[in-house]
């Protein structure tokens, strides 16, 4: 990927706008500045009174922040979004193949495909799943597979979210929120619609309820109202029409879960999960989980409830596996995969991590298992110090560690303190595997708002931008 | 409905009714006390408020002296005071995030833009604004709750649990205002007369907004008697423990399920004892005792309702 050049969006390299912009960038030409003004503060006071917030980690308990919204949305012309759209669809089958695998035959490592120990050895992997038969074969029935751009303006995938993925529901309300704001833009030109994604979800899930269940009861399982993505939670069941429910609603009775109603036990099908594999039964897993249903495990091995998605989808997830799914992709489906992965070295290789120390001012280097942007070294911006103190912990455990060169993330014009200036975008589509796959198009971008920085994470000051198909 | 859910609307409406009240409660108490010039008896009518909710302990552990900005401090602001209007919205808006999925987007954003706008205020600024525009705000915030709820919310158990809540919380209210001046309710004392007595009784109506509405239905002068009957055994006024009770007891018959047959018979009783008590034989009884049992018996009846519809039913085998 190249370093040098930086892919702005909207704005070919000779300042001209880009065809898919023009719409656009006529309209924000002939708006009096002052309406869009008005505008984005409007939409700040709507997000906050809509309560549109997320709960940040290490602040006072209930602290509770608004993501920035910029009204600049990021568009993508059909033509490519279709390929992408393809390149996902294809990873996704081959990531959900993978997990089949490991979990029943092996036959990848027995290929000598990816070696056994990156996967056995992997704290992600979970025995207990090992000859569980999950409805329809599928695990991660919910990805988000995050996506940037490199400097010619082609797709690569930064890493894949096979667990809990979140940040749905910003994706659903940005639309939301610039129809109400401009709705003129969206009779100038035809911009594929989101708002179905609950419909799929609902649907997808029904597809995995345990067999024999006609009309199954589905539930989302929270952590509860401090989690940080507890509006999502909240704002998924209620559109879906389903319950919310806390591990303290269900309990489970020969390998049958209910949910304790004012009408007495009612059984639940199918549990759409947003809580971590370690919390979920702590009969099976961390005994001290006070968020889980103790004997959850024994009812899903007796196929009496589907969970989605699967336990034990982190392995294919991990940055440590990445590096192989485009041989998974061969492997499994026998095709060349339509979306490139970012080089990557794996620290726990002697070459790599030779390779690696010598050249950490010009690496990104993570852990294998961090999530969220903590825990990161961006090599360019970080002083000697910090790089002196990284090299360390790498040394200590490299196996933990990886390194990706440092991504020319293309740019999208943004507004900021000092009026439109260029940030960097990432892009995470929403991937739902039931008996097809589907997905919306478009996906949720996220914009690194501070001049320069790579982050995107909402917890690390990113933002969120609409995005945009348009044919 | 999950238990939880039920539970949390229950109490949600219950945070929303009190917050209410307690605005009632205060602004009438703030009027009695401009009706006077002497200081002392300025502050003698900020007892009133105290007594009605029953934190005149509490307030005395941390205050010294009863007058008006202490108590409106204690019941309006004080977040240490899990009853004052601060806490009552707090509340309501944890309790609406927590069923946020079950409540209509718009009795959120109400709920949720008040607490916000409960967060800009103070005491300097109610002071700035007119203490009885930040009670009128209080209410206008509750009624508009009530008029997004009642448009928007579909006719289910969310609704059935938000109502019972508000009901549970209006007749012990209602109930404790009417015994908070039981004294000068009295028939004995009503040759006492005088324009205190006229002012106390009218307060009395209009901290539960019926001063009009007796008007309406004696058409006469205001007596102790008819107030209490007004409030007590109407069956007509929103805020009568007639209505209430049938409320209640009617939302117990809709929401019944193997466990609540002892709640629905408790209701039942109450709201038979209002639906063919008289006015005599309460007095014969002696307001206060009545008044007393009867936030007995209702404190009995909302234990019930805990027990048959929120406690966690254990799994069965």
């Amino acid at each position: 990927m190249g370093e040098s050049a930086l892919f702005n969006e909207m704005y070919a390299a000779d300042g001209t706008v880009r065809p898919h912009y023009e719409i656009f960038a006529n309209w924000l030409a002939n708006t009096p500045p002052e309406k869009i003004a008005q505008n984005r503060h409007a939409a700040d006071l709507l997000f906050h009174r809509v309560g549109i917030t997320f709960a940040v980690y290490g602040e006072a308990t209930g602290t509770e922040r608004l993501i920035p919204f910029d009204i600049v949305p990021h568009i993508i012309p059909a033509v490519q979004w279709d390929r992408v759209s393809e390149g996902l669809t294809q990873r996704v089958r081959a990531l959900n193949a993978f997990l089949h695998d490991v979990y029943h035959g092996r036959d990848i490592l027995k290929a000598g495909k990816i070696p056994e120990q990156a996967i056995l050895g992997n704290s992600q992997y979970r025995p207990e799943m090992v000859g569980i038969d999950v409805p329809g074969g599928i695990y991660a029935h919910i990805a988000g597979i995050d996506l940037v751009k490199d400097g010619t303006g082609e797709y690569f995938v930064l890493e894949d979210n096979l667990r809990t993925p979140s940040g749905v529901s910003y994706l659903l309300e940005n639309r939301k929120m610039m129809m109400r704001l401009f709705p003129e833009l969206f009779g100038m030109q035809r911009v594929r619609p989101v708002d179905h994604y609950p419909d799929l979800l609902l649907e997808t899930l029904r597809n995995v309820a345990p067999a024999g269940t006609d009309m199954p009861t589905i539930v989302l399982m929270t952590p509860g109202q401090f989690n940080s993505a507890y509006f999502e939670h909240a704002f998924l069941a209620q559109q879906m029409g389903i319950e919310l429910v806390e591990g303290a609603d269900l309990f489970v009775a020969d390998d049958t879960v209910f949910m304790r109603t004012t009408q007495g036990p009612q059984r639940v099908d199918v549990i759409y999960r947003r809580i971590d594999d370690d919390f979920i039964d702590p009969e099976a897993f961390r005994g001290d989980s006070m968020l889980g249903v103790p004997g959850l495990m024994r009812a899903y091995r007796a196929g009496r409830v589907a969970l989605a998605n699967a336990v034990g989808t982190g392995v294919a997830d991990d940055k440590s596996t990445y590096p192989y799914v485009p041989e998974m992709i061969r492997f499994y489906l026998g095709e060349e995969p339509i979306l490139k992965n970012v080089h990557t070295w794996m620290l726990g290789n002697p070459a790599d991590l030779e390779y690696v120390l010598a050249h950490m001012e010009e690496l990104v280097i993570k852990e294998a298992q961090g999530s969220g942007g903590y825990g990161m070294l961006i090599g360019p911006a970080s002083t000697k110090e910090e790089r002196a103190r990284y090299r360390q912990r790498v040394l200590d455990a490299p196996e933990k560690f990886i390194a990706q060169p440092t991504l020319a993330l293309s740019a999208c014009p943004t507004f900021t303190d000092r009026g439109m200036a260029p940030r960097h975008i990432d892009l995470r589509p929403y991937v739902l595997s039931g008996k097809e796959v589907k997905l919306v198009s478009g996906g949720l971008t996220r914009v690194a708002l501070r001049e320069g920085s790579l982050v995107v994470n909402s917890s690390q000051g990113g933002g969120v931008k609409d995005t945009w198909i348009i044919d | 409905m999950l238990s939880r859910t039920a539970s949390t609307l229950y109490w949600m409406s219950r945070n929303v009714e009190r917050a209410e009240n307690t605005a009632r409660i205060l602004d009438v108490a703030y009027r009695m006390s401009l009706l006077t010039n002497d200081p002392n008896l300025q502050d003698q009518e900020w007892f009133a408020p105290l007594n009605i909710t029953g934190t005149l302990f509490p307030f005395s552990g941390r205050h010294s002296i009863v007058n008006a900005r202490e108590v409106l401090h204690f019941m309006a602001f004080d977040p240490d005071n899990p009853s004052s209007i601060y806490s009552c919205a707090q509340a309501a808006r944890e309790n609406a995030r927590a069923v946020r999925g079950t409540i209509t987007s718009e009795m959120w954003e109400v709920i949720n833009a008040t607490w916000l706008e409960m967060q800009n205020m103070d005491e300097d600024r109610m002071y700035a604004r007119g203490v009885s525009a930040f009670f009128e705000w209080v209410k206008e915030r509750s009624h508009l709750f009530r008029g997004v709820t009642f448009g928007t919310i579909r006719r289910d158990d969310a609704f059935s649990f938000h109502r019972l809540g508000t009901y549970v919380e209006r007749a012990d209210n209602t109930a404790r205002i009417v015994d908070a001046k039981y004294h000068v309710l009295l028939p004995s004392v009503a040759d006492v007369g005088g324009a205190v007595d006229y002012y106390q009784w009218s307060a009395v109506l209009r901290s539960v907004s019926a001063f009009e509405a007796y008007r309406k239905v004696y058409r006469d002068s205001i007596t102790p008697l008819r107030i209490a009957e007004l409030l007590i055994l109407r069956d007509d006024i929103p805020r009568s423990l007639h209505f209430c009770l049938r409320d209640v007891y009617n939302i117990l018959c809709k929401v019944q399920n193997r466990n609540s047959g002892e709640a629905t018979r408790q209701a039942g009783e109450i709201y038979a004892s209002l639906q063919f008590g008289t006015m005599d034989n309460i007095f014969a009884i002696g307001l206060h005792e009545y008044l007393t049992a009867f936030l007995e018996s209702t404190q009995r009846l909302a234990g019930e309702i805990n027990q048959s519809f929120f406690a966690p039913s254990l799994p069965t085998a």
